[in-house]
């Protein structure tokens, strides 16, 4: 079918035998990945705190997880929040919504400082987002009162008219259970790559955290963290 | 002929791919009228957590890429690798495997993403039970192909199995890779990877499943059947060397490119970006050695609808891979990402060059397979004339409401502030969203049509098949 032209002989020999034709494409293919995906891990520039240690929290012993305030750095979620972002994960809020700030001016003014790879450590999966539909909300973190966003969550369009974004009724209805919780958390804590540092006081205080709370009383602590945990010094280039 | 080629092949199963190839093109399109709806008029999420724009949105690109996508791969490659190996296919218990695997596969995802069972990762979502019969009826299909290459009459390996395999290589190391996490439960995991890394990961997954599943796999079926369907040789034996080469090694690296100002490392997202750029380059030249094929005889356009078809994604796929470069190089995605313009870039892809091209190959497949002409003609240009239009629509309306969005973003007033709400935008939204409902409602049609149309065809073969087999009308 094809008209005559004689191949070289790699390609004659890829497309003659099958092992040779898997190995080869197996090599071409590996390449890309291996230069982009594996200095990640390895270069020290990639996480800022490496340069900059006050991004990443410094926990004392004996400190609870609500002894952090905001700004202390980077620290694993709650119990609480952690459950809240389940429940983002399982409603594909990062469908619509981005978890990343670019350095522009525009998204400094309607957003906040830029994004910080440091930020998203305990990210588990990432949630950068790829589309705003809904606006960026990595620092919307202490932007509107707990009330805002129940009303917000449960009738979007009670409070921003133009929304198109769907009423989660069903949240306010829904227990976190305690032992789940716990579940969650150890899964983080036993990470392979960067494992959420929990203590087993953290991990013994789940009941008490969660007594009584819903899924919406937990999106809404997880998005009032979201951003506020660095305290960024507008004098500092955090990429060079 | 047909009958001793229905021995030595086995076409039966192929038939089985090629008609649920259908019928998941009709339900895919069909969610995705309906999401596309939801951000047109809100109401339609009807306070039903199942029917939510974030728990469809999966199903839609699920249903697409993996059923609708899958099914025509599997039937296109499992088919052409029969007829240019000269051989059946090696094992025909393992071709059923992977159609029901694949088939059980499909209806867990139907199953379990209404109900929030996710593992968010973008076109990655299904929980890891599926993520793993997934790895197992992938390795199957490609094994039972590979195997089938392996047993081949022919000296040489055909053009369209290279693609094809490096597609099935390349899908297995992205899967599994991106797919690593731990279990809390049955229906819950969470990535290995996290924040930065993970990021990576995922668009190095997320741009391959484009660039090898939906590229690389559809080049296949572009390299068997343009030139069947022609009935003329491929263009250039040697354009496809260097095309397939430079794709195999370049597609890999351009997963960077979704992340360019992020806090990725500036360098990746560069080098991301730059190879975008040549990529221009072999994927033109894969578009090239398709049209050409029709060099000299471009009046058969005229009366070959199924041509038109494959020809005219072509058409798409030249344009899509010259906007992807230009949406990669820095200064474009600044304004371009986050926004719609990247949703009608997939879609000029998916709607153009993908479900045009696997239509024309399955209207071959059909004739084929049944051994008998479409039931009608009409109805087939009708649907290339619904899915070219339905497809401008869609992909007009969200160039528009895209670099609107991201010119409104960025706009100052001249006092120094920002002029525009984000709220505004999403206002300013509204009239392109429903045009693009109205675009895709128009393509989904067309699937309809040719559902109907492939069913009377069925029909009306086999009906003649008992007629003709009949010793009544032998003696007539």
């Amino acid at each position: 079918m094809l008209k005559s032209s004689k191949p070289g002989p790699i390609q004659y020999k890829f497309e003659t035998n099958i092992v040779a034709m898997v190995l080869i494409t197996l090599a071409l293919v590996s390449v890309g990945g291996i230069v982009e995906i594996v200095p990640l891990f390895y270069l020290k520039d990639t996480m800022e705190h490496n340069q900059h240690k006050e991004i990443l929290w410094d926990r004392q012993e004996g400190q609870t997880l609500n002894d952090w305030q905001a700004g202390d750095g980077v620290r694993p979620y709650k119990p609480l929040e952690l459950m809240g972002r389940k429940v983002y994960l399982r409603e594909g809020c990062y469908l619509c919504h981005s978890q990343m700030i670019r350095p522009f001016r525009d998204e400094k003014e309607r957003y906040g400082h830029y994004s910080l790879a440091s930020e998203s450590i305990y990210d588990h999966p990432f949630q950068w987002g790829s589309k705003r539909t809904g606006p960026d909300l990595a620092r919307v973190g202490g932007k509107y009162s707990d009330e805002w966003h129940a009303l917000h969550l449960e009738a979007p369009r009670s409070v921003v008219p133009e929304s198109v974004m769907p009423n989660y009724t069903w949240l306010r209805k829904a227990p976190i259970d305690a032992d789940n919780t716990v579940k969650h958390m150890e899964v983080m804590r036993n990470m392979p790559h960067n494992p959420a540092p929990y203590t087993d006081a953290d991990i013994a205080s789940v009941a008490a955290e969660v007594e009584g709370k819903t899924e919406l009383d937990a999106i809404i602590a997880y998005l009032q963290v979201l951003g506020t945990m660095v305290k960024f010094d507008e004098s500092k280039d955090y990429r060079q | 002929m047909q009958a001793s080629l229905d021995q030595k092949y086995n076409f039966e199963i192929i038939k089985y791919f090629a008609v649920m190839a259908i019928v998941y093109l009709v339900i895919g399109t069909t969610v995705g009228v309906y999401i596309a709806s939801e951000l047109a008029w809100p109401f339609l999420n009807f306070d039903i957590a199942e029917l939510t724009f974030g728990r469809l949105r999966p199903l839609h690109t699920n249903a697409v890429i993996f059923a609708f996508g899958g099914m025509s791969l599997m039937a296109t490659s499992y088919y052409s690798v029969q007829r240019t190996c000269g051989v059946r296919i090696w094992s025909d218990k393992l071709a059923w495997f992977v159609f029901i695997g694949w088939n059980i596969v499909i209806l867990s995802a139907v199953i379990t993403l209404p109900l929030g069972i996710t593992q968010s990762k973008e076109y990655a979502e299904l929980e890891w039970p599926i993520d793993i019969l997934i790895a197992v009826v992938w390795l199957a299909y490609s094994f039972n192909f590979a195997m089938t290459l392996a047993i081949r009459k022919t000296k040489h390996i055909y053009v369209s199995n290279w693609f094809f395999m490096s597609m099935m290589v390349m899908i297995t190391l992205l899967h599994v890779v991106n797919s690593l996490a731990i279990p809390v439960d049955m229906f819950n995991s969470y990535s290995i990877f996290s924040g930065v890394q993970d990021a990576m990961i995922q668009w190095w997954w997320g741009h391959n499943a484009v660039g090898f599943y939906l590229t690389a796999g559809f080049l296949g079926i572009m390299y068997y059947f343009v030139p069947k369907q022609a009935g003329r040789p491929v263009f250039s034996y040697r354009l496809s060397v260097i095309h397939f080469w430079a794709l195999t090694f370049g597609y890999v690296w351009l997963g960077a490119h979704h992340l360019q100002y992020t806090a990725l490392p500036d360098w990746t997202g560069s080098v991301g970006a730059a190879i975008s750029l040549a990529m221009i380059i072999p994927s033109w030249g894969g578009a090239i050695n398709g049209m050409m094929t029709l060099s000299g005889a471009w009046d058969k356009l005229r009366t070959d609808y199924i041509l038109r078809f494959l020809i005219v994604s072509l058409a798409f796929y030249a344009m899509s891979t010259f906007e992807g470069p230009v949406m990669a190089a820095k200064t474009v995605n600044a304004l371009s990402h986050y926004t719609d313009w990247t949703i009608g870039h997939v879609h000029s892809g998916a709607l153009g060059w993908v479900a045009m091209v696997a239509a024309g190959a399955l209207y071959h497949l059909v004739m084929q397979l049944w051994n008998t002409k479409m039931y009608s003609e009409k109805l087939v240009n009708m649907h290339f004339w619904m899915a070219t239009i339905g497809a401008v629509i869609y992909i007009i309306s969200m160039w528009v409401s895209g670099i609107m969005q991201g010119l409104m973003w960025r706009d100052y007033d001249e006092f120094g502030t920002l002029t525009y709400t984000f709220a505004e935008s999403v206002a300013a939204m509204h009239p392109y969203y429903a045009m693009r409902a109205v675009g895709g409602l128009i393509y989904w049609a067309g699937g309809v049509v040719m559902l109907y149309n492939v069913i009377m065809t069925i029909r009306m073969a086999t009906r003649e098949k008992v007629s003709s087999s009949s010793p009544a009308t032998a003696a007539a």
